[in-house]
């Protein structure tokens, strides 16, 4: 575990020298925060805020063109499959579907101003910033007709879900220098590590970015029933139903109680 | 006030479960079935994932089903030889059930196919008991009183293997009740539910049981089903939850223990006529389900990693 641990710390820390050295030639770079790096998912859990907030290191003088900022905050991927209902026979079932490759469980992006004004297109190919870059989908389209639909149908299910999100314009930033961001975590969040990226951009161009990770991890109780379930799931079924028959009986020899 | 699920991996209201809880408790103490075939909806209705909901409304069934049965206990209402021969038929078909449903997953359509199953058998139970209990209870109203239906003679008392059934009044062939049992345990492994919908009906109209002690029989019946079904989950899904258990368990014994008091003031028939229309209302709601054009055809399922 500590083992472990150690050389977790060791490839972030040879990360950020590398990302570091990096910037070391580019005129601008980024110092930024967290609010957090941890959130603990207790019984009382019901979604977090983090709080992105840094200042634009320079040299030399402010360069020419407006200063843009992009913070994009990125879940824990898996592979889902999205499914379309038809009407086969009088009744709605489950008919075609499509398996993506790797979408994130949680994606915010926000942004100083409109994303199709500020971030180019090759920029976004290169970084992969809007959420349709980010999932991944590939050889779709052989396994339905009109696929891009099931990919939009995803974008859009689970936008509603609070868990893709685009904020334009709610990345404040004073004097081409000083920027905050406020990122939501709703309540159905997945235990994993959570990416951060600070893009910084000018004329359409990514001219430095930075990357953290925020650790959400289930806490207390919720962790102690998660694990047993994991780990002894024999007797955490029995312990369930001990639980079951006790509360039952508690509540017939109160009731009984009471009338008496 | 606002709680997280440790398995489900949501955040819910937890009056709202409480409430849930309360509710389905109280039906089940009163009519004597395990709210299986409620509880299940109303958690999905609610955003709890599909699977969870399933293994937690089955553990939810053993308390309100134990706390049921002590109250019905009390009254001497319950035929524990029958619950047991019941149960023996139960876990047989229960084990072809978990099979034939397995192979259904396999090709892909499990979803419709419970709902169909569900529309299928809530429907026309629904309508049988209601026909059935209405014309009782005009017959009554007519008569002026009960009309008491004699020991009818049938095929059922031609079968070997003859069993006194005391606590029911009933000396039959041990046959006619495994069957029961065994019918009620496959169609309650496929529609995740304890059966006690299915039961109590089958035990009115099939064995000719008094309604006095079907109520109390089922429930000890469905508390070791439902019971199987939870470890069952437990170990080969994880899918049971605690934390939402205990809320839902909390609501329902409390409920249940009221419905079992409101159920002795009520006749017999008017409980008919009631858990009629609440059967037939929870299956013309999923057949709706299936007839109407829902609002979004997409949906999104993780696939857990390996």
């Amino acid at each position: 575990m500590t083992a472990r641990l150690f050389i977790a710390l060791a490839v972030s820390l040879g990360l950020l020298a590398a990302t570091a050295h990096a910037q070391e030639a580019a005129p601008e770079a980024i110092v930024a925060g967290l609010s957090q790096s941890r959130v603990s998912i207790t019984a009382n859990f019901d979604g977090s805020e983090i709080l992105v907030y840094g200042a634009v290191k320079r040299e030399t003088p402010i360069p020419e063109g407006k200063l843009e900022v992009i913070v994009t905050v990125e879940g824990p991927s898996a592979p889902v499959v999205v499914r379309r209902k038809d009407r086969v026979a009088g009744i709605w079932i489950n008919d075609a579907a499509v398996t993506v490759d790797s979408a994130p469980s949680f994606y915010s992006v926000v942004t100083t101003g409109p994303i199709d004004k500020i971030l180019s297109h090759t920029e976004n190919l290169r970084h992969s910033i809007t959420i349709d870059r980010v999932i991944r989908a590939v050889g779709i389209a052989s396994e339905a007709e009109n696929s891009p639909t099931f990919i939009e149908a995803l974008e859009r299910v689970r936008g509603d879900e609070g868990r893709y999100r685009l904020s334009e314009g709610k990345v404040q930033l004073t004097d081409a220098t000083l920027f905050r961001a406020d990122v939501a975590l709703p309540a159905n969040l997945t235990e994993g590590g959570y990416k951060v990226r600070i893009f910084l951009l000018r004329g359409g161009k990514i001219v430095a970015s930075q990357e953290r990770l925020i650790g959400v991890r289930k806490e207390g109780l919720e962790r102690a029933i998660f694990n047993l379930a994991q780990d002894r799931p024999l007797i955490y079924g029995l312990l369930s139903l001990l639980l079951a028959a006790v509360s039952g009986w508690a509540a017939s020899a109160a009731f009984r109680f009471i009338r008496t | 006030m606002q709680i997280y699920l440790p398995i489900a991996e949501v955040s819910v209201d937890a009056f709202l479960i409480l409430g849930i809880g309360g509710v389905v408790g109280f039906l089940s103490g009163m009519f004597g079935v395990g709210g299986g075939f409620l509880i299940t909806p109303l958690l999905f209705f609610i955003g709890v994932p599909p699977a969870v909901a399933v293994a937690t409304g089955a553990n939810q069934v053993v308390a309100s089903s134990v706390s049921g049965v002590l109250a019905q206990l009390k009254r001497k209402a319950v035929d524990f030889r029958m619950g047991i021969v019941l149960f023996a038929g139960g876990m047989a078909g229960s084990a072809v059930g978990i099979w034939v449903f397995a192979w259904m997953k396999a090709l892909g359509q499990i979803d419709l196919f419970v709902q169909l199953s569900y529309v299928l058998f809530l429907g026309l139970i629904g309508l049988m008991m209601l026909q059935e209990s209405l014309r009782a209870l005009l017959r009554s109203g007519k008569a002026g009183g009960a009309v008491r239906r004699g020991h009818t003679h049938s095929w059922v008392h031609g079968l070997p293997f003859k069993m006194k059934f005391r606590a029911s009044g009933l000396y039959i062939s041990v046959i006619p009740p495994l069957l029961v049992g065994a019918v009620v345990g496959f169609l309650a492994a496929i529609m995740g539910v304890g059966g006690g919908f299915i039961m109590v009906p089958a035990m009115i109209y099939l064995l000719g049981m008094p309604t006095k002690v079907v109520i109390g029989t089922s429930l000890f019946q469905i508390i070791f089903v439902s019971a199987f079904t939870t470890v069952m989950h437990a170990v080969t899904s994880q899918s049971v939850d605690m934390m939402l258990a205990l809320l839902l368990i909390f609501g329902g014994v409390i409920g249940a223990q009221i419905g079992a008091r409101v159920g002795v003031r009520l006749r017999a028939e008017q409980l008919r006529v009631l858990l009629s229309l609440l059967v037939l209302a929870v299956s013309l709601r999923i057949a709706a389900d299936l007839l109407l054009r829902p609002d979004e055809l997409y949906s999104v399922t993780a696939v857990s990693l390996p």
